[in-house]
Order: structure tokens, then C-alpha cells, then sequence
């Protein structure tokens, strides 16, 4: 086919467009669109103030670098704490936004609550379950092989990570204390 | 109250939380009636999203009723039925007083890069979400709307965020009549965007997914043409054809962070969290849409850096849109478009779990089980 300046293929027909689907071009003017032009000064948004009355308590709380303030409003869910706490706040006073080290500290801070949290879980009157906290008894009755196998899904060529990813920190840290209890319970001329 | 908790990646369970309180004069306590597990959510389930916190609660898609209001509040009562934006704003700061709720400066003190979401971890402000009996909502007069009497509970719903994300990509793809529009990814959103491409008055809309049931949908919900990506042996190549060479006029990613699609590249961002997102589903959006034409990011990515193909898009003069969806602007046009007929959002949700069986909801989500396209969860009898 020829390069030219027209458009190649078909042109729709706007009618049949019309018939068929419901709505068809409702929005084509773009005044009919809300997120045009994407910045609109204006808007009655419902707040009642210039500047956000300052929610109390934050002394502590992190905050980005980039903010010259605490904001108006934060979040109170799960405040820094232990080792991870420690890592993320470093996090938050050493690095920027934009620095990588911020974003994998803050990475390497969620690894180490989590080994914490677990290791923690079983000295409480609940402690972790990997098998129920997997959500994978949900596979009973939603035909796990059929949804899985035979219909070109390419997920499959990886899905098997998944379970070792769930399973196998605990097998690793299973190891561990494994190795460490018979290297104090068993003489190392025994072993 | 009980809520679902994050216990590590791939693990979460129900727990008894105290219930929240008001924290701020233009707080809200809200008691959810219906939330859903977005597809973003798994990005959380996943731990690729830094600063997700052991004991977070997920759920940025909620309406339900207001229990408790603080003392500046004027706009909310309790008792009222509301819908809640998925995003946390002011309605006061520069960006907020031009529409830009998303990029709200005064509520996320843990980032500039990114606005203030419910239950998204602390990298979006660290405020606990709507997967839960009651949920905090700040800055009441701002964010919720109450439910109009003649729109379905399960339509408002979808339009706390995954309709209303949807419906904003469609529109950052810039289209005109009778345009070509790829789509990438068959999920909630990409099938509302799929279907609002129409709204806008596009001449084709061709959905791409390896999911067959989901394309099925596309199909029937958003009258598009589809393609299995995992069935042919270039996605690109096998677009530029459909397009007679040209290219579609605009492309929008609506997979984000964990697309598939080329094993290496979804193993070291999914998996290994070497990236802030797999690229694939980007570079194919770069790729597949002709010179000049105009892509929409609505997939969901972290903050880390991802092997974009920057030179392509420089080189062919695309434009790239992205933001998270300002929700509540879209509301009014949206309840129109419900009222009329055009669309009923409701169509996309497939599964109902209780609160109690949500760890098994985000594994059958996240598995692509039983032909799921929308779980939503509901409380109690």
C-alpha cells in the first residue's frame, strides 16, 4: 500500500456507530468532557478554608524531605517503630524523593517489619499462618486447573514463583533455627 | 471493628483494630457498606509498593454510611450515604484549586510524587482503607458525595475509582472521531476505558489481554475487537497490521506495574521488586501507536525506575498522559451517562466475598481464578 496522506483502512460509519453502541460520541464535544482542559481554577470543591486547619499530634511523624511542613492532614496508621522504623526514618531525613536509596530503604524497612512481624506472630496467641493468610483454600470450588491450564495464559511461565515466595522465607528461617538449635544442643565432636 | 490487615507480601488476615476516631475537624467516621479489591491493591498484596506497613489496612474503593462527623464538617451529616473518592485532598491547595485532586499537596506528608489514597501504604499518607467495618475519611466536605437516590449501590461503588479511572483515560487519550484506540489490559479499568473510548467517539477499540474470559468481556461489555497477546507472535507487529500499518491513534495502558507478557522484565519488577514496574505493557503502548499519536498511562506504577523506551517516544513525537484519576470530577458527567443509559457499571463485578474470606478474595483475584474480572466485599448478612 502506498504511503499517502490519507488515513488507510475504513472510515466507521457514525451511525452504525450510533446503533450499536450505546452513548457512541456522547462526549465527543470536549467541553462534555470533565478532564478537559486538564486544569480548571475554579471548581467549587466544598472546602471551606484558605488553609487547612493543622490536625494535632504530628510532632515525630515523618515526612518527606520535599515538604517544607508537615502537611494539614496525616495518616495515624501504624507509626514507625523497632528496626524497620529505624530504616524508614533514615529514609524519610537522608534522602529525597527522587534519590533511589530512599525508595529501597523504605523497601528493604517493609522486608525487615515483616520477618519482625512473623517472627513476633508466634509468640502470640495468634501467630502467622501462611496456608490461611495465602488465601489459598479460595482455590476450592473456583476451578483452579481450568482456569489455569489450556487457555494460553502466559502468567503460568512464572506462577510457580509465587508459592516459593509465600512458603519459603518460612522454610529458610525453619532451617535456621533448626541449625542453630542442634549447634547448641548437640556437641560439634557429635555432630 | 474488624478489618482486613497486611501481614507481608502475599498474606493478609482479618484482625480486630480499635476503631477509628476523628483526628481532624473535617473528619469523618464512615461505616463501609460494599468496598472492592482494586487491581492496584494487589500491587500492595504483592509488596512491591514501598512503605506498606505490617497491619495496614487496603481499600481505596468504598461507599457506605456516615457514623460520625467532626466538628468543622458541614456538608455531611450521620446517616448519610456516601460514595468516597479514592483520592484524599484538600479542595484548597495549588493544585487541588485547578482540579488536580490527585496531586493533592496537603494531605500526604510522606510524598510530594503523589497525592493522598485510602489504604495504599504510607508512600500515599499512610491512612488506613476501606477494607474494614469503618474507615476515616478527612476532609469530609471535600472528598464524599452522597449517593444519589436513583444510582445502584454497586454503580457508586465502581465509581470511587475503577469506572471513574477508566473514564479519565479515556480521555487523556486525547481522542477525536472515528480514532483507532488500543487498549492494554482487559481488567476493570481497561474495559471501562474501553468502553468510554466510545463515549469520546472512537471508530475502533481493540482490547488486548492473554486472559480469554477477559476478553470475552471486552467483547461483550465494551463491543470491542481482541487480541491474545499470548496467541501471536508479535503483539506489535500483529497491531500495526490491524491498523494498516499506521499505528493506533492513541494507546492506553491501563496494566501498570505487574504486566506480563515478557517473562524477564515482569520476574525483576513483580517478583524481585527491581523495578518500579514491568515496562511491558508501556513499551508496547509506545511500539504500537503511530507517530504523533497520544498514549494514556492508567496502569498503576511504583515510584522506582522502569526500562521505559524513551527513545521510541521522543523519536516518534508521542504525547504521554498519565495521572491518578481526579475521581470526583468525572462524578457529574458519569451519573449522567448511568442515568441515560450509556453505560451501568455494576456489569463489571463478578465476585462477592465476605470481610471474613477476603484473604481468599485477593488470592482468587490475583490468580485470575473462576473467571473474575471485579470482587467486591461485602459485610455481613
Amino acid at each position: 500500500m502506498p504511503y499517502t496522506a490519507d488515513k488507510p483502512g475504513h472510515t466507521p460509519d457514525p451511525d452504525d456507530l450510533r446503533r450499536r453502541i450505546p452513548g457512541w460520541g456522547a462526549d465527543l464535544d470536549p467541553a462534555d468532557r470533565p478532564a478537559f482542559p486538564r486544569e480548571q481554577p475554579g471548581i467549587d470543591t466544598g472546602a471551606h478554608w484558605r488553609v487547612p486547619e493543622q490536625q494535632p499530634h504530628g510532632a515525630g511523624r515523618e515526612r518527606s524531605l520535599e515538604h517544607e511542613r508537615l502537611t494539614p492532614v496525616f495518616g495515624t496508621a501504624q507509626p514507625l517503630h523497632g528496626l524497620s522504623g529505624l530504616i524508614r526514618r533514615v529514609a524519610y531525613t537522608r534522602y529525597s524523593e527522587g534519590q533511589t536509596p530512599h525508595w529501597m530503604l523504605l523497601i528493604l524497612g517493609d522486608r525487615v517489619e515483616s520477618a519482625g512481624a512473623h517472627v513476633r506472630s508466634l509468640f502470640s496467641r495468634r501467630p502467622d499462618d501462611p496456608v490461611t493468610q495465602s488465601g489459598v483454600f479460595g482455590e476450592r470450588g473456583r476451578h483452579p486447573i481450568a482456569s489455569r491450564f489450556g487457555r494460553g495464559r502466559v502468567d503460568v511461565k512464572h506462577a510457580w514463583l509465587d508459592p516459593v515466595l509465600v512458603v519459603g522465607p518460612w522454610v529458610a528461617a525453619a532451617v535456621v533455627v533448626f541449625r542453630i538449635a542442634r549447634a547448641a544442643a548437640v556437641p560439634a565432636s557429635r555432630r | 471493628m474488624k478489618a482486613m490487615t497486611y501481614r507481608g507480601p502475599y498474606k493478609i488476615r482479618v484482625d480486630r483494630k480499635p476503631d477509628p476516631v476523628i483526628a481532624h475537624p473535617n473528619d469523618a467516621i464512615v461505616r463501609v457498606e460494599l468496598a472492592s479489591i482494586c487491581g492496584s491493591d494487589l500491587h500492595l498484596y504483592h509488596g512491591m509498593m514501598p512503605d506498606t506497613r505490617i497491619g495496614h489496612t487496603f481499600g481505596h474503593e468504598f461507599i457506605g454510611r456516615v457514623e460520625e462527623v467532626g466538628s468543622s464538617v458541614q456538608n455531611l451529616k450521620p446517616g448519610d450515604r456516601v460514595m468516597v473518592p479514592f483520592n484524599i485532598y484538600c479542595g484548597s491547595c495549588f493544585f487541588c484549586a485547578r482540579g488536580l485532586y490527585s496531586n493533592c499537596h496537603n494531605v500526604n506528608a510522606n510524598a510530594t510524587a503523589i497525592g493522598g489514597i485510602y489504604g495504599y501504604s504510607h508512600s500515599t499518607g499512610g491512612f488506613d482503607g476501606g477494607q474494614a467495618e469503618l474507615v476515616r475519611v478527612p476532609f469530609a466536605d471535600v472528598g464524599p458525595q452522597v449517593i444519589p437516590d436513583d444510582i445502584a449501590s454497586e454503580d457508586a461503588l465502581l465509581l470511587t475509582d475503577a469506572f471513574s479511572t477508566g473514564y479519565f483515560g479515556s480521555q487523556l487519550a486525547d481522542i477525536v472521531e472515528g480514532d483507532t484506540v488500543v487498549v492494554l489490559g482487559a481488567g476493570p479499568v481497561g474495559l471501562a476505558a474501553a468502553r468510554s473510548c466510545w463515549l469520546m467517539g472512537a471508530g475502533r477499540v481493540i482490547v488486548v489481554d492473554h486472559l480469554d474470559y477477559r476478553l470475552e468481556k471486552a467483547r461483550a461489555f465494551a463491543f470491542a475487537e481482541t487480541v491474545h497477546f499470548g496467541q501471536v507472535d508479535d503483539i506489535v507487529l500483529t497491531l500495526k497490521k490491524m491498523t494498516d500499518g499506521l499505528g493506533a491513534d492513541s494507546v492506553i495502558d491501563a496494566v501498570g506495574a505487574e504486566a506480563d507478557g515478557h517473562v524477564v522484565q515482569h520476574v525483576t519488577a513483580a517478583k524481585l521488586k527491581l523495578q518500579g514496574g514491568s515496562p511491558i505493557a508501556l513499551n508496547w503502548a509506545i511500539d504500537a501507536v503511530r507517530k504523533g499519536g497520544t498514549i494514556s498511562v492508567m496502569g498503576a506504577y511504583g515510584p522506582l525506575f522502569s526500562a521505559v523506551k524513551v527513545g521510541d517516544a521522543m523519536n516518534k513525537g508521542l504525547t504521554i498522559r498519565a495521572n491518578q484519576a481526579p475521581v470526583k470530577r468525572q462524578w457529574p458527567r458519569l451519573l449522567e451517562h448511568i442515568r441515560a443509559g450509556h453505560i451501568a457499571p455494576r456489569e463489571l463485578i463478578t465476585h462477592r466475598f465476605d470481610l471474613d474470606d477476603i484473604a481468599e478474595g485477593y488470592h482468587v483475584f490475583s490468580s485470575k481464578l473462576d473467571g473474575i474480572v471485579k470482587p467486591v466485599i461485602t459485610f455481613g448478612a
